[in-house]
């Protein structure tokens, strides 16, 4: 197992290495840093001079590969690709553009995202399961149907109506909830209930139905048939049997996420003024922050190979028919 | 008739290129009895065939508003006539049949049906003296002379007249239809038509039938209504909100659609070479797709686009006037999603490609020496083609959702073009004034959730006719399984 491990964490490397190249293809060489400093500087009848200055208070003047002024190491070291691209794996992403210490915020902004994804996700997954063995329960019954459909509408409406819709009756209309804002500490809950409930709600359609293809996918096993023959109730067989069975590719497909939950979400944070990592996404690409931007793709694709990996685990965690070699 | 200038812009083109590449799988698939077989399968569906029509209605839409041209100017006296100048402003067809809703401007926000303005103004009587009131509205029931006592009884006339209309246009098309598909199995019309609407025929066409009566009366309603109101308001510099949403229906149509220029050639040629080949090719291919799918997709495509966008706009002396700018911005967001997106698609052609390689009939190619392009071609790809259609099809209503969410995070197309994602992102101070204005969200929210559940509702019949994995769960033995 622990081989197994370290053999998946050498192979991440080479991944990581591609997206880093990538990132770094998009940034520095599709654009120039000259080109950068042009649009966070606003106009185009900027100075050349400021240009300059802006570069150079970024550490952007600097040659992309080779730094032929330089001395000794340095030559490799003191260039953009390893002072921008290649200090990411040390997870060193240094300072934004406008000049704020991005591990800082990092460390910082995790906790309200966290807050917000964490409850979306577990009671997501319970409430996804619950209604999908529901409609499994009733199957091909005129319930089964209805619940299909409601499913396909609420996957068809788009997630930002939920957040507007939410926000104008809960908040605004009702003032049961404040409309935006976040305290720290236990008095978050009161902001967080209904970004938490949106969550839910817009995730359901979707989830509820992949999870009922695969619990129906499961009933037409033959140990189910066994099951009844011996004379199971029918809540007895679905949710001793099948539920345990049908967890296996609905927690391993969920694992996957879990990491990926430190990124918050881009939409409900930045409309509830959640202050977390996915409201200074946004925050960054509207002010066209490339620092924190590079940083946050980097982030992203770390924490999806590390879910790769935790699926990999639970896979020989909650069904021992897989062995890890 | 006024000289004009035709202009395609490069949506245009690729929006035609996929047309063109649609009409000859419609052909393709048409000529072959097993594929006809399956199709048959999807248009027997009552919620399909409904689907259809609507996603037709849309689609008859993006094309009228892919026709552009440049009107010409005015010519002015003692000029030459071969040196006509054209306005600088590109119109579309759609934009032509919709003349008077597009001039129909007011000052500012209008609620639907209004025949006031949102907000009152500063009005000069005829007697000079200055009062503040609510002043009525430029186009909106301005036909009517006092709009309180009037409006409801004209608008109910309009309504009727809508109709009876869209009632009389459905039958010009039905009968025609009715009669030659009644003159195949040799019945006559009225044979036929009970047919048809009774739902005997083979095909939904009783569904296909009465969504579009339904389509034809809500055409001519709207039609009929938008010559004296504004149906959905207006918005904030008084715009008709119907405008801006039949304009919206392209760019959603084509977010979610031309990607598919840049998922086909990789995710086929890719996914197909990764299977066949394997060795390095397989460990390549299989680098480069793990690589992009583990950055997150928004970040990805936001990160991608941003630095587009600043290409874009480096380079203004390419793209110089405002159409061409935000056409740019359109065209290089779908290839940026496009050229994220393969990956899913190749995945599963490698899988399914890994399996067919190893059958007998390709065996028996590769002993004849039958080249390995051929093959791929011939022999995988066409048993392996579902897989590509369902993953189009599932993809449509998720981008066109996506379109949404991107606008939202400012990586979305640019704020000239109309989109469902640049309405609703307005909307979102519009819902925090009082009296709310809740008119812009409502008519994206209608006319995007038709097109996305329609898109899903034709996704799911598509792939159930399509996926052999469905065909082993009959509806059959789920509902004998239930009655026990």
């Amino acid at each position: 197992m622990i081989a197994y491990l370290l053999r998946r964490l050498m192979w991440a490397i080479p991944t990581l290495i591609g997206v880093n190249l990538l990132v770094f293809t998009l940034f520095f060489i599709v654009n120039s840093p000259d080109d950068m400093a042009r649009a966070q500087l606003g106009s185009k009848r900027v100075t050349q001079e400021a240009i300059e200055r802006w570069k150079a208070d970024r550490g952007y003047d600097k040659p992309l590969f080779w730094n032929s002024r330089a001395q000794g190491l340095a030559r490799v070291s003191d260039t953009i690709f390893v002072q921008k691209s290649a200090r990411m794996f040390l997870l060193d992403f240094g300072k934004s553009d406008v000049g704020r210490d991005i591990n800082r915020e990092l460390s910082q902004r995790m906790w309200p995202s966290l807050a917000l994804a964490l409850p979306v996700f577990v009671l997501g997954l319970f409430a996804a399961i619950v209604f999908a063995l529901v409609l499994v329960f009733f199957r091909a019954t005129w319930l089964d149907f209805t619940g299909v459909v409601l499913c396909v509408v609420l996957m068809s409406i788009s997630a930002l109506f939920y957040i507007l819709a939410g926000q104008y009756l809960f908040a605004r209309t009702w003032n049961l909830v404040p409309i935006s804002g976040f305290l720290p500490g236990v008095d978050a809950w009161r902001f967080l209930v209904l970004p938490i409930l949106i969550g839910l709600v817009s995730g359901l359609g979707a989830n509820v139905r992949w999870y009922r293809a695969l619990f129906l996918e499961e009933i037409e096993k033959d140990y189910v048939r066994t099951a009844r023959a011996k004379g199971l109730s029918e809540a007895a067989v679905l949710f001793r049997h099948v539920l345990k069975n049908g967890m296996i590719p609905i927690l391993t497909g969920a694992v996957v996420l879990i990491p990926s939950l430190f990124l918050g979400s881009l939409l409900s944070e930045s409309f509830f003024g959640i202050p977390g990592l996915g409201s200074f996404t946004i925050d960054a690409i509207l002010q066209q922050d490339f620092a924190v931007v590079r940083a946050m793709v980097f982030i992203g694709a770390l924490l999806y190979i590390l879910g790769l990996m935790l699926t990999d685990v639970s896979y020989t965690l909650v069904d021992p028919r897989v062995r890890l070699q | 008739m006024n000289a004009f200038q035709i202009v395609v812009l490069g949506s245009d083109f690729l929006f035609a290129l996929l047309l063109a590449a649609m009409a000859v799988g419609i052909v393709f698939a048409f000529r072959r009895e097993h594929l006809r077989r399956t199709w048959r399968k999807v248009f027997a569906g009552r919620t399909a065939m409904v689907a259809l029509v609507l996603l037709l209605v849309y689609l008859l839409v993006s094309v009228l508003d892919s026709l552009h041209y440049r009107p010409a100017l005015d010519a002015q006296p003692g000029v030459n006539e071969m040196r006509r100048q054209y306005a600088t402003e590109v119109f579309s067809l759609l934009d032509l049949a919709l003349t008077r809703l597009r001039d129909s401007t007011e000052k500012s926000y209008s609620a639907p049906f209004a025949a006031y303005l949102y907000e009152k103004q500063m009005i000069t009587e005829p007697d000079g003296s200055l009062r503040r009131d609510y002043p009525r509205l430029t186009h909106g029931a301005a036909h009517l002379a006092d709009p309180n006592a009037e409006r409801a009884g004209d608008i109910g006339l309009r309504a009727l007249q809508g109709v009876v209309t869209g009632g009389l246009v459905w039958l010009a098309l039905f009968l025609p239809f009715a009669l030659i598909a009644g003159r195949k199995r040799g019945e006559t019309l009225k044979q036929s038509c009970r047919a048809i609407l009774r739902g005997e025929t083979v095909l939904a066409w009783d569904a296909f039938a009465w969504a579009l009566l339904l389509v034809c009366i809500l055409v001519a309603v709207l039609a009929f209504l938008s010559g004296g109101y504004h149906v959905f308001g207006t918005d904030a510099i008084g715009n008709d909100v119907l405008y801006r949403t039949l304009k919206s229906m392209r760019t959603a149509l084509l977010f979610g659609t031309l990607s598919t220029l840049v998922v086909l050639p990789l995710g086929i040629g890719l996914g197909l070479a990764a299977g066949y080949f394997g060795g390095w090719i397989d460990d390549l291919i299989q680098y480069l797709y793990t690589v992009i799918s583990s950055i997150p997709y928004v970040l990805l495509i936001a990160a991608a686009a941003l630095m587009m966008q600043l290409v874009i706009e480096q380079h203004s002396e390419i793209f110089n006037t405002v159409a061409s700018r935000s056409d740019a911005r359109l065209v290089s967001l779908c290839l940026i999603i496009g050229a994220i997106s393969w990956t899913s698609l190749c995945r599963l052609l490698r899988a399914e490609t890994l399996k067919l390689r190893e059958q007998d009939y390709v065996q028996a190619a590769r002993c004849f020496g039958v080249p390995s392009l051929r093959i791929m071609t011939r022999h995988i790809l066409p048993n392996a083609f579902h897989i590509v259609l369902i993953n189009l099809v599932l993809d449509f209503s998720a981008l066109v959702l996506a379109e949404a969410v991107l606008s939202y995070v400012g990586v979305g197309v640019d704020p000239a073009t109309q989109s469902f994602g640049v309405m609703i992102n307005g909307a979102r101070g519009e819902l925090a004034r009082e009296p709310v204005i809740w008119w812009s969200l409502t008519a994206a929210f209608i006319f995007m959730l038709a097109l996305v559940l329609s898109a899903n509702l034709f996704a799911d019949a598509v792939r159930e006719a399509f996926d052999p994995r469905a065909r082993t769960l009959p509806r059959r033995r789920l509902l004998r399984s239930a009655a026990r």
